[in-house]
């Protein structure tokens, strides 16, 4: 893959993470080299315990690096302090999670204005509204996630991310937790979501399926990337 | 931001995540506040009616008639002079005798403020520029009420009978009840020779009130700075009734004292509840962690969150605070001031401060945590922030206790004894509470399966146990010692008085009624009393060196050295007097300038065994050496005095006598010819003064309790938050048990075991600690032996069962009622 200057550009260099556990040090990401344009989309695939998370929060700049870097934009995060990648993230990136993530106590309409609030959006009413109608809950806004289904909880993150227009979007799992038939739909409006926007898209996932709907696919087996 | 935490305050409001904080900021707030508002408006009140409560610009005031070159001076300035004399006496209508306040007054009195009187009692009173009338006394409403008097009935004081014209209810210098044990009657100033009341000695209070403009105030006071007065004190508004600012001191340190117990429990549900705050957070933080929030920005949002609450707390608390210290106003009704001021804005202040500081105090060192949650928590939930520094939290929770403290007391040193002491008795409680619940331990094998499960609860909660127990303990201790414990005290206090401990004194005796007294007894078939000559003296020189209250730092040893003291001569000690240093004079000695000293005294002012004192007896110096140092127990009521000399060292000089004795009840009817016979002559009945101070102390601790409702309501809030943070827990592990086959009755019983023993072990710790508190005044400060009242543990382990019972069982009710697969779908 070419390096390219445009936004949204990541990058992994020589990528590890060890961590030192009572029988010596671990490893679990070892020399990861990868770099992903701006507006594709990438699958991490691999088994329970491959690595992906891990390699998901590196990337997110949600976790530090043993060793190697990780580059958004050609900012290397590795030089950034907690935050400053707080402050790119901010800016630049989105998530969406397995497990939802929603907090319990904020109706859908509060979950989806949080990322813009503390982008101290001037509008994030009006955002958030547009978002959620655009993923079909506009019914649900003043409804708290636990009086929504697997399959809605999962639509309002997906609104949630996207409603600060990252240029990064990062997703764990994101169909982990439903069925085979609301993973379907969820995915269909993921990918309907990122084209419209031209985000780059770096999901984790152990799916072949749904990592076939991404340009690259990366496999991780014992925390290496193998071809 | 500030929007939105603002936003996330109401979120986390409408999950009720803040309630108990906020309740436990509204109960310390207004109990801060309602002593606030009180003290502030007595405050307020003595700087307002400063002049008014001297009833002019300048007061001279001494204990013999005002050097008449004083007045002089005065008119020679153009300055208006008033004179007023009072003293206790005792008046008499038909046969019954009754121990009043007398103040005789001149034309002119009082210059600041008025008088008001009425025509008859319950009857709208009225200002009058007048005087009473000679041969007319004005009285205070209750003395007519005790003797059965009405508006024109006849009053016997000294040789004069007087005619009632009109009932006094109110003169501007008169302060509060709590400084007038006998009820007030105002006669004219030129009947008071007539009366023959004023013997040589008597305990009489003479002021000249003067009146004019400030500049020529002024000049009057440096005139009679260059006289050098010994005998008189110069009073101004500025130094208007130091007694009353004395007793508002303690008094508003005392319900200040109160109220921070409940700032103290209020920190601990607030610290409980901020901790579970905390926790429920962590995902919060995470996500906003996730989302790009800085560290600085997550802690800066929550502080915000917390600082509008306490606002809004603070506000509602100072409102009922409003509402409460009329309440207290009430209860302490005219016991200061006849009437006060509305309040100011100053404990409006101190109300919000306390809800800022308590808030940030207590809450934030745990709040602290969620600047440290990892992002990454959001990916893996097993990540959680690195736990604050315990020595960070505990030195928040100090210093904001130390502060308020600091505010509520102004006395450092207090400061520091109170919180050491509140250390001491927290961590008593604590320990004894601990080794209460390992006790507890021993009996679960031995009950059923609810009270197993109870029990269970307590052991495995055990910090959360100790927390709840040493809150109510204190609580419910402190109830205990105002309640009963303060009638034991009382109670165990008359009973170490022998049965016929003296209970009537008789003062300002001349020396040619001495003979007279003591046969009028002897014929009366009462033990012939002892007569003590007294004669009144300034002590000016310790060892040649002059002495003044600057020499000293403590009040009382300046008091000491500015009051008149009263030299008796005695050939032997008194029974209950031992000497700890040097010897008592033999026959021989009788004559020479020797003198015995109380020993406190003695230390009080620095004087040795041998020193030599000077006094000023009468405008003559004249030198006393050390003989002896005395202790005295001055709880006998058997007349004692500090400076006793030898017989026949003060023959010459003019001396009052004094005794106390014993009267059966049937013999009290001897005062009334007692005083007829001898009408300067003032007799006091202690049991009268007694009930007096018994009413007094009543309405204080009804004030000081009522300012303990706040601590018990604060208590209930720790138990609730406690309860709250133990919730989720609570929750999953009915669910588990349900499900397991467990009838909602038995989790039902199992719920009301632990609590009920909680409130039990409290009460029982409450009770332990407040007999022992007793005990030790009572033995050690009071020196009497104190008598254990079982009744004080029941009543301890009844309040903390019907209390925390009941409480705890509302509380926790909650979880039983949702649907057990509910929980266990949601997790812990």
């Amino acid at each position: 893959m070419d390096s390219q200057q445009s936004s949204g550009f990541v990058q992994a260099i020589r990528l590890g993470k060890q961590v030192t556990t009572s029988e010596g040090p671990l490893v679990i990401l070892d020399d990861i080299n990868f770099s992903v344009p701006a507006g594709t989309s990438v699958a991490i695939l691999g088994a329970s315990g491959s690595g992906k998370t891990t390699l998901l929060g590196l990337l997110a700049g949600l976790d530090v690096a043993s060793t190697g870097r990780v580059m958004i934009n050609d900012i290397d995060l590795g030089e950034l302090d907690e935050d400053g990648r707080a402050l790119l993230r901010a800016g630049s990136v989105g998530f969406v999670f397995q497990n939802f993530q929603l907090l319990s106590g904020l109706t859908a309409l509060e979950n989806v204005m949080l990322p813009l609030e503390l982008a101290s959006d001037s509008k994030p009413k009006e955002v958030a509204k547009d978002i959620l109608s655009r993923v079909g809950l506009v019914e649900r806004l003043h409804h708290y996630p636990s009086q929504l289904s697997g399959g809605e909880q999962q639509r309002c993150a997906i609104a949630r991310a996207f409603a600060a227009s990252p240029e990064v979007l990062f997703a764990d799992e994101p169909t982990g937790n439903l069925d085979l038939t609301t993973g379907k739909r969820i995915i269909d409006l993921l990918f309907e979501l990122n084209r419209e926007q031209g985000t780059t898209l770096i999901m984790a996932t152990h799916d072949e399926a749904l990592a076939g709907l991404c340009e690259t696919r990366l496999n991780l087996q014992g925390g290496r990337l193998v071809q | 931001m500030l929007t939105f935490s603002w936003r996330l305050l109401w979120r986390d409001w409408r999950g009720g995540e803040l309630r108990i904080l906020a309740v436990a900021l509204i109960i310390a707030v207004t109990a801060v506040s309602a002593v606030g508002f009180f003290t502030d408006r007595v405050d307020h009140g003595l700087q307002q009616q400063a002049a008014e409560l001297i009833a002019a610009d300048l007061v001279v005031s001494a204990a013999k008639p005002v050097t008449p070159a004083i007045e002089q001076g005065a008119k020679a300035l153009g300055l208006q002079t008033a004179h007023t004399i009072q003293f206790r006496s005792v008046a008499i209508a038909g046969e019954k005798p009754q121990l009043v306040e007398v103040k005789a007054v001149s034309d002119g009195y009082p210059f600041r403020g008025e008088l008001r009187i009425t025509d008859a009692a319950f009857t709208q009173d009225r200002a009058t520029e007048n005087i009473p009338a000679s041969h007319e006394v004005w009285a205070e409403p209750r003395l007519l009420q005790m003797l059965g008097l009405s508006v024109g009935d006849s009053l016997q004081l000294g040789a004069i009978s007087f005619t009632i014209s009109q009932l006094l209810t109110y003169e501007p210098d008169r302060g509060g009840d709590m400084f007038s044990v006998a009820p007030r009657v105002m006669i004219n100033l030129d009947d008071i020779a007539a009366t023959q009341l004023l013997g040589q000695g008597a305990l009489v209070n003479y002021r000249l009130l003067i009146d004019g403009e400030q500049a020529v105030l002024d000049q009057f006071r440096k005139e009679i700075k260059s006289l050098k007065l010994v005998d008189e004190k110069i009073l101004s508004v500025s130094e208007a009734r130091p007694e009353l600012r004395v007793a508002l001191e303690r008094a508003q340190q005392f319900l200040g004292l109160a109220s921070i117990i409940s700032v103290l429990l209020a920190g601990v549900a607030i610290a409980t509840a901020a901790r579970r705050f905390a926790r429920r957070h962590f995902d919060s933080a995470a996500i906003y962690r996730c989302f790009g929030a800085t560290q600085n920005k997550i802690i800066l949002t929550f502080s915000l969150e917390m600082l509008w609450l306490a606002l809004i707390a603070s506000t509602v608390g100072v409102a009922l605070g409003l509402l409460a210290q009329a309440a207290i106003s009430q209860i302490l009704d005219k016991l200061f001031l006849t009437s006060l001021p509305a309040p100011t804005l100053q404990p409006v202040i101190m109300g919000y401060a306390t809800g800022v500081i308590l808030l940030l105090g207590f809450a934030m060192p745990p709040l602290l945590a969620l600047r440290q949650v990892p992002p990454l928590r959001v990916l893996r939930r097993d990540q959680v922030p690195v736990s604050t520094r315990s020595w960070l939290i505990y030195s928040g929770v100090f210093l904001s206790m130390a502060s308020l403290l600091y505010w509520q007391v102004h006395d450092l040193k207090m400061v520091v004894s109170v919180m050491g002491g509140m250390l001491a008795t927290i961590s008593i409680l604590s320990l004894a509470a601990y080794a209460l619940i390992r006790l507890l331990a021993t009996l679960r094998q031995r009950v059923g399966v609810a009270w197993r499960f109870g029990l269970a609860n307590i052991a495995r909660r055990q910090s959360d146990s100790v927390i709840q127990i040493v809150a109510f303990g204190l609580g419910i201790m402190v109830l205990l010692l105002l309640s009963t414990v303060r009638n034991d005290l009382l109670d165990g206090w008359q009973k170490s008085l022998p049965e016929d401990a003296p209970n009537h004194f008789i003062i300002n005796v001349q020396t040619d009624q001495v003979k007279g007294i003591q046969q009028f007894f002897n014929e009366h078939g009462v033990q012939q009393p002892r007569l003590h000559a007294m004669v009144r003296a300034r002590l000016t020189h310790i060892n040649g060196r002059r002495v003044s209250s600057d020499d000293y730092t403590s009040d009382r040893a300046k008091h000491m050295i500015t009051r008149e003291f009263n030299l008796s001569p005695a050939g032997n000690p008194q029974a209950d007097n031992v000497i700890v240093a040097g010897s008592w004079w033999q026959p021989t000695d009788h004559g020479k300038p020797l003198i015995s000293l109380e020993a406190k005294l003695a230390t009080r002012l620095r004087i040795n065994l041998h020193d030599n004192v000077s006094f000023d007896i009468n405008g003559r110096e004249k030198v006393f050496k050390i003989s002896n140092l005395r202790e005295v127990d001055w709880q006998t009521f058997n007349i004692n005095f500090f400076t006793v000399v030898p017989p026949g060292v003060l023959d010459d000089d003019p001396a009052s006598w004094v005794t106390s004795l014993y009267l059966k009840p049937e013999q009290k009817s001897l005062i009334a010819p007692l005083v007829k016979d001898y009408p300067n002559v003032t007799v006091i009945d202690v049991e009268v003064i007694m009930s007096q101070v018994r009413s007094i102390m009543d309405r204080v601790t009804l004030a000081v309790e009522f300012i303990f409702l706040f601590s018990l309501l604060a208590g209930l809030a720790v138990l609730f938050a406690a309860i709250q943070a133990s919730q989720d827990e609570r929750r999953y592990e009915s669910a588990v048990l349900r499900t397991l086959g467990a009838r909602r009755s038995i989790l039902l019983r199992g719920l009301f075991a632990e609590f009920i023993t909680l409130g039990a072990l409290a009460g029982l710790l409450a009770g332990f600690a407040a007999t022992t508190l007793a005990w030790i005044l009572a033995e050690q400060v009071f020196h009497f032996p104190y008598q254990f009242n079982p009744l004080i543990g029941l009543a301890g382990i009844t309040t903390g069962v019907l209390l925390v019972g009941i409480a705890g069982v509302l509380g926790t009710r909650s979880v039983l009622s949702q649907p057990p697969v509910v929980t266990l779908r949601e997790g812990v």
